[in-house]
Formats: structure tokens, sequence, C-alpha cells
């Protein structure tokens, strides 16, 4: 068998709903264990052995979960548009279940991004809230959540709805590098990043190793979620066959 | 003890962050959760009241 056949039958394998249900659940346990174990590690690191920042003293230690929800908000809907893409293009359903199972969660952590920001802008910025670039694109990020979801749940037919939530992701996803470089195009509040560079990052390297596995927690964190929410989508939408007859009769 | 959680002054600011995020994320896991086992059970009566009927 050549690469090729190998990569698709793997490819067909994943997809197969009852295969990822199991694989999902096999799956769930380790990242629920480690998702806890970084973050506790990231907590600790953040809030007692990072040193107090030289300009913000311990106020700076709302990077901690303003960065990560940000850096998450920004992937969580990547994820939502790839997967609506690959859901268009070759009409694999699996794809659609992960998009719309990101769709809440990721609205929550833009709104995580957007709040714990607005409270960091109060003692550093003296303001809650201005309208720069970096602030109004990640707003528009969570319209766009809300917009997907109310979209989704306003239309009955399951393959429209399908459908017409990958265009709005689609379309959305020119937001991104938005929010991205806003920071770089334009003259904002918002400072530019200080951790992306990581030739010579300006941060200190005990500052930085607890927002790293703040970082990985928070992905992990919306692992388990996605786990969770694609095997109820899957029985949802396989309610009739098979597999899950024998699945919730046998237990 | 104090002093960690005094945050040096900005106290209201650094737990009120991390309090509104680990409520988010908790009722995320709670009704992520919730559906998955109110689906099982409900998938669950289904299908054996099929069974039973044939």
């Amino acid at each position: 068998m050549s690469v090729k056949d190998k990569v698709w039958l793997w490819f067909h394998r994943m997809a197969s709903p009852a295969y990822f249900y199991k694989l999902a659940g096999q799956l769930l346990p380790w990242c629920i264990v480690a998702t806890i174990i970084l973050m506790l590690v990231g907590l600790v690191g953040g809030l007692v052995f990072a040193p107090a920042d030289y300009q913000q003293g311990d106020g700076f230690r709302i990077i901690y979960v303003h960065v990560p929800a940000a850096w998450m908000s920004m992937f969580v809907y990547m994820v939502m548009a790839v997967n609506s893409a690959i859901f268009l293009i070759w009409h694999i359903k699996l794809s659609d279940i992960v998009a719309r199972s990101s769709a809440i969660i990721g609205a929550s952590f833009t709104f995580l991004a957007l709040v714990t920001g607005s409270i960091w802008g109060k003692p550093m910025w003296g303001t809650w809230w201005v309208w720069d670039a970096r602030l109004t694109s990640e707003l528009l990020l969570l319209f766009l959540y809300l917009g997907y979801i109310g979209l989704r749940s306003a239309i009955d037919d399951r393959r429209v709805a399908g459908k017409a939530g990958s265009i709005l992701a689609l379309v959305g996803a020119i937001n991104i590098p938005i929010i991205h470089y806003s920071v770089v195009w334009w003259n904002t509040l918002h400072q530019a990043p200080s951790v992306s560079k990581f030739d010579n990052p300006s941060i200190e390297i005990n500052m930085l190793v607890p927002l790293l596995c703040m970082a990985i927690a928070f992905k992990l964190f919306y692992l388990c979620i996605l786990l969770i929410n694609s095997r109820s989508e899957l029985l949802e939408q396989e309610k009739r066959s098979n597999w899950v007859k024998e699945l919730v009769t046998s237990s | 003890m104090i002093e960690f959680l005094k945050m040096g002054g900005y106290a209201a600011y650094v737990w009120s962050s991390y309090g509104i995020v680990a409520v988010v994320l908790f009722l995320n896991v709670i009704s992520s959760w919730r559906r998955y086992k109110n689906l099982l059970r409900r998938l669950k009566r289904i299908h054996s009241e099929n069974n039973n009927v044939t």
C-alpha cells in the first residue's frame, strides 16, 4: 500500500463517526489531567514565582489569563474556518461537527480576552475601553462568533445550517490577520507583541515560562471541551445508527 | 500571605480577572458535560423502549 493510500485510509477511519467517538473518549481523561497539571503550574508560576514587572508591579499578572485567552480566541476561530472550508469542499461531516463544537468556547475566550483586557486597561491606561484597532477588531471577532452561533441555531435544516455557518466562518476569517497585525499597522494604545519575537523576546524567562504553560493549558482545555462537544454532536447526528444503539444499550 | 492577596495594590484588578476566567471556563465545562450526559440518558431511554416494542 502506498503512503498516499495509507494517509487516505487513516483519514477515512478518523472521519468515521464510531471510530472518532471512541478515540475522543479515550483521549479525554489524558487531556483533562494534562490541562489541570499545566494550569496549576502556570498559575503558581505566574502568581507566585514570576517577579513583579518593573513598570506595572503586580498588575501585569493579568497577562497570564489575558494573553492565553486572546491567543485562543484567534486559534479557535482558525480551527472553525479551516474546518468550514474542509466541510464546504469535501463535505466531511466531522469537520462541520468540529466547527460547531468550537463556537461557544471560542466566543468564551474572546469575551474573556476583552473583559480581562478591559480590567487591565483601567489601572494601566486609565480607561476601560478605547476604540483602537486591536480592541475593535477583537470585539468584531466576538460578534462573528455570536453571529455564527445565532445563524446556526436559526436554521432548522442541519445541512443548510452547516453550509451557511461555514460560509460565515470563512468570510469572517479575514478579521484574524487584521487582529494580529493591528498593533503593527496602526498606532494603537494596545502594546505591540512582546512574546512572539522568539529570537529576542522582550520578557524575562521566569515571566515567560508560566505564560507558555498557561497558553498550552488553555489549548488543552479547548481540546477537552471540543472532545466532549463533538461526542455529543456525533451522538445527536447518528442517533438512529446501529453503533449508537449498541453503545447506549450495552452500557 | 496578605501581601500575596494584596497584589501590590492591584488586588481588585488581578483577582477579578482571574475570577471571571475561572467562572466562564467552569460554565463551559458544566454545560458541555451536562449536555453529553443528558443526551446519553435520552438515547438510552429511546433505544431501550424501541427494543421492548419490537
